[in-house]
């Protein structure tokens, strides 16, 4: 197990490695820094001001050094001219002459958002914790839900409760994040329907979050997850319920309620926690819609305000994070997977 | 002129519509309430030997369920047939299954046709025994039937996409036209109303099916290529080969896909041309493909062989180049022979929905070698003296159909959900154009004063992934009984 763990974090780093530095290259373009130095500078630049600009500030050197300074492996290039000395470590606060030599990833340093103006780290925290908070009410709706729903059209397989359940599970599945979140302030939020119930915006839940304006981003986010968990949980529990041991328990003259409780809904809970895990991926591409949709300024908005406003520090922080957010998942499934299944022995 | 109603003369059809959807409601409510307390249904044996379920409260449920959802049917195709006949006179609902007439048509001909052949048709045939794949068939055939229409004839639309009407700005739905002559040959009404920029609401969305219809399946199948051309080695061979590119399968997957687009569809990106490298290295693959596919095959009879090759490579190989070379692009040097031009926003979200769609089908082909390769018949082949790609193309792939054709179908609805987010989140096409995920995204900022303009697009993209998902689980349904 614990070699099989080593392995599995190897790979991970591995990969980890690779995307950032796909991410890296593809934001580090020749077309995307010279908009960064037209907008950080001047619009109306010539091709060589922006060459000099870029050179001056260390962005014209081989892409593999570039990704290990970001990285922090390598010294940060110091750049002296007649306009002052530049160094990438260096900060409105910090001057260039006192910054360190090593600024990266490894340092703890996602560098300067040009945006924001804000330290990486610290706008990806916050943003990080109010979409935390977001995901924590949705997991808290999703997964209950569809697990509930999963059993019970498993539970005997074509009955009616089956047909009707699988039925609601590929509509909510057919739906994506920006069909439902568009058709729910529709309906429930706007003057044109007059029902009014919730409010179409998120933005003051970001301080106080009540049901009245964070209902609708949450069950946006979870009805397009719960019809898919709910699918794999009804295909694991039919599965369960052919089984030999299930027949047994039958023929013995348990029953059904007891079957279902105390039988099969241990073993047929395992697949479905490996595609819960697996659901956050696509949980991230579901919190970049909705809180564009609800205007909820979270890690997802930031995502967009990002990749929009061409802010490359940013984007490749919040890259990282979403890239470890998953690889992390995937880990947890895989571990999670064998220790719950008896079957799998890994050697 | 008066702004239409939404059913005009056919409005005491409400009422029945509205009936009969409460007790559906109310009917399927307690079906699964009284279904977590029941037991098994009783049955009881008939004289001759048959058995029959008792009736019962269950029984009741049932039959109010299945009698008010066939009322619903019907309510909703006396609106259709009605509209038809009566047009403007029916209402928004009337005059909108009016210009869908030539649709209806098609799809009367298109099941009446399946129905009575459907014995001599395989798969497609028994998909006409299951309802659940009858309804999806046809919401999917209702869009193509659409955008083919709409393409080549333009007949469905009541406006050009673009026109813009100054008067008709987020108008509701049902207003007449004004502020233009009466002459002009407009047609008179704005049937689902206007959007922010005075242009038709109904128009634009079923010019948008055309955009739809036309990308998703061919990026879907694009997908399966290279999924198909990379998984059946990868799963047959195993070993390194199968590591490495389990490897950038899982990289590629690891990246959250709206992240990937924002990267990718740029039109920084665009200027750089990695949009055009990654078209010409996946373009490749179906040449890759029909060319191994073919020379395994007739590999010992070379007077098949080689003329097939030549015509057939030679074909795709002009297709292929007259699609990655283009005008400004780093890659530009046919000239004359360059048959078309795509215009580079499609093509550049073509590449990305192919590219982030390829890994899952490269791991779905791979799992299905991994299980065929232990076949009885693989081994057989093997025996035989078959060559490796002949086994994995002509013997493996065949039998692994019924799983890759149900994620088929499931994936062109997955495909068009991501060209919807493409154009939600304003990427990849230009602005103006009249793609479903675009039309949402414009119409969502006055979503709370004008909900029209945003929600006619998304219902229309609703109906067509719940289509296609319900097509798959009734091809699933079917291929399993076998």
């Amino acid at each position: 197990m614990g070699q099989f763990i080593l392995r599995r974090l190897g790979v991970m780093l591995l990969t980890a490695l690779c995307l950032t530095f796909i991410v890296f290259y593809l934001t580090n373009l020749y077309p995307n820094l010279e908009k960064l130095a037209k907008t950080q500078a001047n619009n109306r630049m010539t091709d060589e001001e922006v060459v000099k600009w870029l050179d001056t500030r260390g962005y014209t050197q081989n892409v593999f050094v570039k990704y290990g300074e970001w990285l922090g492996v390598l010294p940060s290039k110091v750049t002296t001219t007649e306009q002052g000395t530049f160094t990438r470590c260096s900060r409105p606060t910090i001057l260039p002459e006192e910054a360190p030599a090593f600024c990266g990833v490894l340092q703890g340093n996602f560098g300067f958002s040009t945006v924001f103006k804000d330290e990486v780290s610290s706008i990806i925290g916050t943003r990080l914790s109010l979409t935390g908070y977001l995901m924590l009410w949705v997991m808290l709706v999703m997964v209950p839900g569809a697990l509930v729903v999963g059993v019970l059209a498993g539970m005997k397989e074509g009955s009616r409760t089956d047909r009707t359940l699988s039925t609601f599970s590929i509509i909510t599945t057919a739906t994506p994040e920006y069909v439902s979140g568009v058709i729910f302030i529709a309906v429930f939020a706007s003057s044109a329907v007059g029902l009014r119930w919730f409010k179409g915006t998120a933005t003051s839940a970001m301080d106080a979050a009540t049901f009245e304006n964070f209902f609708l981003p949450v069950i946006t986010i979870a009805l397009y997850g719960l019809g898919y968990i709910a699918r794999m949980t009804r295909a694991s529990m039919t599965e369960v319920m052919t089984a030999q041991y299930i027949r047994t328990a039958r023929l013995k003259g348990v029953s059904f309620g007891n079957i279902v409780m105390k039988h099969a809904l241990r073993n047929a809970l395992i697949a479905p926690f490996t595609v819960i895990m697996l659901q956050f991926p696509w949980l991230l591409n579901g919190v970049v819609i909705v809180e564009t949709i609800f205007n909820y300024k979270g890690f997802g908005w930031t995502l967009v305000e990002a990749a929009g406003n061409n802010d490359i520090e940013l984007l490749l922080g919040v890259s990282v994070v979403s890239v470890f957010v998953v690889l992390l998942t995937q880990l947890i499934s895989d571990i999670g997977y064998v220790y719950l299944n008896p079957r799998i022995r890994v050697s | 002129m008066e702004p239409l109603t939404w059913t005009g003369i056919l409005s005491p059809l409400n009422y029945a519509l509205l009936l009969a959807t409460l007790v559906l409601a109310v009917g399927v409510v307690t079906q699964l309430i009284t279904a977590l307390f029941a037991t098994d249904e009783p049955l009881v044996v008939n004289r001759d030997g048959t058995l029959a379920a008792q009736g019962g409260f269950r029984g009741l449920t049932n039959e109010i369920v299945r009698w008010s959802f066939l009322a619903i049917v019907g309510v909703i195709v006396a609106y259709i047939v009605g509209g038809v006949i009566l047009g403007r006179d029916a209402g928004i609902l009337g005059a909108v299954s009016q210009r869908f007439l030539p649709v209806w048509i098609a799809l009367i001909v298109t099941f009446s046709l399946s129905m009575t052949f459907k014995r001599n048709l395989g798969l497609y045939g028994k998909l006409f025994d299951s309802p659940v794949g009858m309804i999806g068939f046809g919401l999917v055939m209702f869009w193509v039937f659409t955008a083919a229409f709409e393409g080549f004839f333009g007949i469905i639309s009541t406006h050009e996409a673009l026109e813009q009407l100054v008067r008709m700005k987020n108008e509701a739905p049902g207003s007449p036209v004004e502020g233009v002559d009466p002459d002009a040959g407009y047609y008179s009404h704005y049937l689902l109303g206007g959007d922010n920029l005075a242009r038709d609401v109904f128009s634009r969305m079923v010019s948008g099916s055309v955009i739809v219809i036309l990308i998703a399946p061919f990026a879907t199948i694009f997908a399966f290529m290279v999924g198909i051309t990379l998984g059946l080695p990868a799963g047959y061979y195993g070993g390194r080969l199968d590591t490495i590119l389990s490897f950038f399968a899982n990289l590629i997957l690891a990246f959250p896909v709206i992240l990937l687009f924002y990267l990718l569809v740029t039109p920084e990106i665009r200027q750089t041309g990695i949009p055009t490298y990654m078209a010409a290295v996946l373009f490749l693959f179906p040449i890759i493909f029909f060319g191994i596919l073919i020379h395994s095959k007739f590999r010992t009879r070379p007077e098949i062989n080689t003329p097939l090759l030549v015509g057939v490579l030679g074909v795709l190989s002009i297709v292929y180049l007259s699609t990655i070379n283009q005008e400004g692009t780093p890659i530009d040097f046919l000239g004359f022979i360059d048959l078309f031009d795509i215009a580079g926003g499609i093509l550049t979200v073509f590449v990305s929905v192919v590219f982030v769609n390829s890994p899952t089908v490269f791991r779905i082909v791979r799992g299905l070698a991994l299980d065929i390769k232990t076949r009885d018949y693989v081994a057989a082949a093997q025996t035989r003296g078959e060559g490796p790609f002949y086994i994995m193309l002509w013997e493996i792939l065949p039998n692994a159909r019924g799983p890759l054709i149900v994620d088929f179908c499931l994936r062109i609805g997955y495909t068009t959900i991501l060209l919807g987010t493409l154009g939600f989140f304003g990427l990849g096409l230009p602005p103006e154009s009249p793609d479903w995920g675009a039309t949402i995204n414009e119409g969502r900022k006055l979503l709370s004063v004008y909900p029209h303009p945003a929600i006619v697009p998304a219902v229309a993209l609703l109906s067509l992934v719940l289509g296609l998902n319900l097509l798959a689980d009734g091809l699933r349904e079917q291929s399993l009984k076998d």
